[in-house]
């Protein structure tokens, strides 16, 4: 009862009306950062960082910068949703998974529904952690300890293997797709040697590694618009928006079909958010692919399934908020976000680590109380301007094509302010539609080059470690994850041997 | 999409000019934004206090043109330093850095980086290391550690950030000193590290304070000696290795760095820049409170500073064979 007082007073302080204000002014400005192709929460929570000591001359206190860009961060995250389903362009790295069935969706007309979709889900996501934030905050920093890097790796596994696992595509090519993408994610330096590694005809460019956002939106910017113009052959298609209160009265309903994506999305996304090696990009991948899995029809999927445009959004939103716990419990960022979230509480004077929540009690409850209320926040502004992106989808595709070719460029030039990104994205863009050409579903590759870099050292610390492999089957917390995903890896591979036989 | 840009433009516009305070400073100012680069990952010691140090010259006002941080954390700060030496605009690229420093240099030949042609902005720390444990070790005192970890042989594990990194290098003195058998497990940060100490997935570390603060305070981990010449005012029943018979202690430099070929007026600018930071009650303030040590260092003092380090450096690189 304790903590429900603690939550009621800190509500109330996040309804100040500055504190209220700047809530409105984050999320809107969030919601744009994170629409904005390239422009994710990590970009616009650093952008606005310097913005926040002006808030701090003016309202004294850390807990009103802070306020300011939490809602921020939940802006980006409903936001970049809006050009993933829109357009076809991941709005963030978060929203890559979005695209999957947001996209689909929107070319058959869709796009309100899935935005709809998108927008409730990410409100159940973040509501469900909140709940679970509030509640159980120290308790869940113990299980962030006790996760070591052999967890990590089994529970990265598990990841692939959903993706492996997955009936209806090609199993030797998503094999083949997680090994090119886990092979792109080696390039660079070496994390724990230091050693360059791949670093293909010397050009200096490939040193800091193949960055995510530049592949993303490559595969899904370029490569997309090059597969529309190849399968529309100057035919002028435009794609069909209904915008009236009807079709979003019936968008609405239709949710009650997104209702096991949204659940798994929720917790499962919150689980890998207070990891603190995750965050919300692996979360909202394995959301997808966990939902797939347990979906009854998982052919669905990749053609504009409601579950897979839930899914995804509602783990991104979720883990957000769990990404918010090892910072605040342990001092320790659990995504590219929090750690400079985390910078900014240390900027404003705060201690961040196991005392916080009993020494400054007058931060952190107003920060909770402020997740409630950016939230609803978040969610009122996003539906009020779903009509708005809508108009975007009324251009006909000769118009959108060469917009979406200019917002793939400056996405990725805001993102890395350099040239060598923009043209591998475009020769990324190339590879994708090639690869999408031949059949190669190119998700797992996406996975692959998220997931990599986390899996990568967790193996290599275990094993340098334990100097055995037994170590996955004998932690009790590792081993039923190794388990699981061995026999998920396993079951198509033996499926696909199967029918090879009998034919 | 076009109202999406207008009012983001619009949005940023707003901001930049809310900074833009004007400041009457000497001859040379930067006519557009600094590049400010930090040698290490986000949210790490370094990170957190370059940003710091980037808020305070925000919230005081101290620069006409905003500090744009950049983290490039390859290769054990090799892509910072590669991306420094090839700045197209020296006069306003602008480093921090660590002991990487030196070593990526020794360790990387092939770089062909010079650390004494980088412009000596201003030291404006020196960072401590502790050796940690948790606390359900039962290990009060370094004595009962030598004993435990000499018995343990192989199996005591010991996280650090990176190899042949500062953590690193004291492991190996402790090794070879102590004829111990401690195996060194690299990490990609002193976050990660602490945490996994305190998680009891590795027995012990050598985090600065800054980076296991949280679980001191807490009472999870128990610092048993400290790296320093004196004791530190924080930790005042801690003894350190040179009480104990060693005669070693290990420093990690906090500098600010001008990209190579930086002009003089430039380098004067940056050097009274930061001088007014370290000056400020907030960098005073994390300071003390993050057991920082060394004063303020700057010119030929930092440069012949460096130069000292670079040599002692390459005789413990060369002592542990990380270099030939």
């Amino acid at each position: 009862m304790e903590i429900v007082s603690a939550l009621f007073d800190g509500i109330y302080v996040a309804l100040e009306p500055v504190n209220l204000g700047l809530a409105i002014i984050g999320v809107v400005v969030g919601l744009f950062v994170g629409a904005m192709p390239g422009l994710g929460s990590v970009n616009g929570v650093a952008i606005l960082l310097p913005f926040t000591f002006v808030i701090q001359n003016f309202t004294g206190g850390a807990t009103s910068p802070m306020i300011f860009l939490a809602a921020v961060y939940y802006g980006a995250m409903y936001g970049g949703a809006i050009s993933s389903i829109a357009l076809g362009i991941p709005g963030a790295s978060t929203a890559v998974a979005t695209t999957f069935d947001g996209r689909p969706l929107a070319l058959k007309g869709k796009a309100h529904v899935a935005l709809m979709t998108a927008a409730i889900a990410s409100f159940v996501g973040a509501t469900v952690a909140n709940i679970l934030f509030t509640g159980f905050a120290p308790v869940l920093a113990s299980v962030a300890l006790n996760f070591g890097n052999p967890e990590i790796f089994a529970l990265m596994l598990l990841a692939f293997a959903t993706f492996a696992g997955l009936g209806g595509d090609d199993f030797p090519k998503t094999i083949f797709s997680i090994c090119f993408g886990l092979a792109l994610s080696a390039v660079g330096f070496d994390i724990i040697s230091g050693e360059p590694r791949l670093i293909f005809f010397d050009i200096q460019g490939f040193s800091h590694g193949i960055r995510f956002l530049v592949l993303a939106i490559g595969i899904y910017g370029i490569g997309e618009m090059l597969w529309t113009i190849n399968a529309s052959k100057n035919k002028t298609t435009m794609t069909s928006v209904e915008i009236n209160f009807q079709s979003m009265t019936a968008a609405l309903l239709r949710f009650k079909e997104a209702l096991k994506g949204t659940t798994i999305g929720s917790f499962l996304g919150f689980f890998i958010g207070i990891l603190p090696a995750a965050g919300a990009t692996p979360a909202s991948l394995m959301g997808y692919g966990i939902t797939k899995m347990a979906s009854r029809n998982p052919e669905q999927f990749g053609k504009g399934a409601l579950d897979g445009v839930a899914a995804p959004e509602a783990a991104n939103n979720s883990a957000s908020t769990g990404a918010m716990l090892p910072m605040m419990t342990l001092g320790i960022p659990g995504s590219p976000t929090t750690a400079v979230l985390l910078a900014g509480m240390v900027i404003w004077g705060l201690d961040p680590g196991p005392l916080l929540f009993s020494e400054q009690p007058d931060f952190v409850w107003p920060l909770i109380g402020s997740f409630y209320v950016s939230n609803l926040v978040a969610l009122i502004v996003n539906l009020a301007f779903i009509p708005i992106f809508l108009w975007m989808l009324r251009m006909p595709f000769t118009i959108l094509s060469p917009i979406i070719f200019v917002l793939s460029l400056v996405g990725t030039y805001a993102a890395y302010m350099n040239m060598f990104d923009v043209w591998l994205m475009v020769l990324v863009g190339f590879g994708g539609f090639f690869m999408r050409m031949l059949d190669y579903p190119v998700a797992p590759a996406v996975l692959a080059i998220v997931l990599g870099p986390i899996a990568e050292p967790a193996l290599r610390q275990t094993l340098m470690q334990y100097e055995t492999f037994t170590i996955f089957f004998t932690r009790p917390i590792a081993a039923p994850i190794t388990i699981a995903a061995i026999i998920l890896i396993l079951l198509p591979g033996l499926k696909f041997l199967l029918k090879k036989i009998n034919k | 999409m076009r109202k999406i840009l207008t009012l983001l433009a619009l949005g940023l516009s707003m901001l930049t000019t809310s900074f833009a305070i004007t400041t009457n400073a000497a001859a040379w100012e930067p006519n557009k934004p600094i590049d400010f680069i930090i040698m290490a990952g986000k949210g790490g010691g370094a990170d957190k206090m370059a940003r710091l140090m980037q808020g305070i010259v925000e919230s005081e006002g101290l620069a006409n043109r905003p500090l744009v941080p950049t983290n490039k954390s390859g290769g054990s700060g090799a892509e910072a330093l590669l991306a420094a030496n090839s700045a197209t605009d020296p006069d306003h690229t602008i480093m921090v850095t660590l002991n990487s420093f030196y070593t990526t240099p020794l360790r990387q030949p092939g770089l062909g980086i010079d650390i004494l042609t980088f412009a000596p902005v201003a030291r404006m720390a020196e960072d401590t290391f502790l050796l940690w444990v948790h606390k359900d070790s039962g290990i009060t005192s370094f004595e009962q550690w030598l004993k435990v970890v000499k018995k343990e042989g192989k199996n005591w594990v010991m996280g650090g950030t990176g190899s042949n990194s500062e953590d690193n290098i004291i492991t190996d003195f402790l090794n070879e000193n102590f004829d111990l058998k401690i195996k060194y497990i690299p990490y990609k940060g002193g976050g990660a590290v602490a945490k996994d100490v305190a998680g009891k997935q590795i027995n012990s570390s050598v985090n600065n304070p800054s980076e296991a603060l949280g679980f001191y305070k807490s009472g999870d981990m128990v610092p048993l000696v400290a790296f320093t010449d004196e004791r530190l005012p924080m930790f005042p029943e801690v003894p350190t290795l040179k009480e104990k018979g060693a005669n070693f202690s290990y420093f990690m430099q906090r500098s600010v760095v001008g990209a190579p070929g930086m002009s003089a007026d430039a380098q004067a600018y940056y050097t009274n820049l930061f001088e007014k930071v370290y000056a400020s009650a907030g960098w005073q303030e994390y300071k003390s409170k993050k057991s920082l040590m060394g004063d303020l260092m700057s010119g030929n003092e930092l440069s012949a500073y460096w130069e000292k380090q670079r040599g002692n450096h390459e005789s413990i690189l060369r002592a542990s064979g990380a270099i030939k």
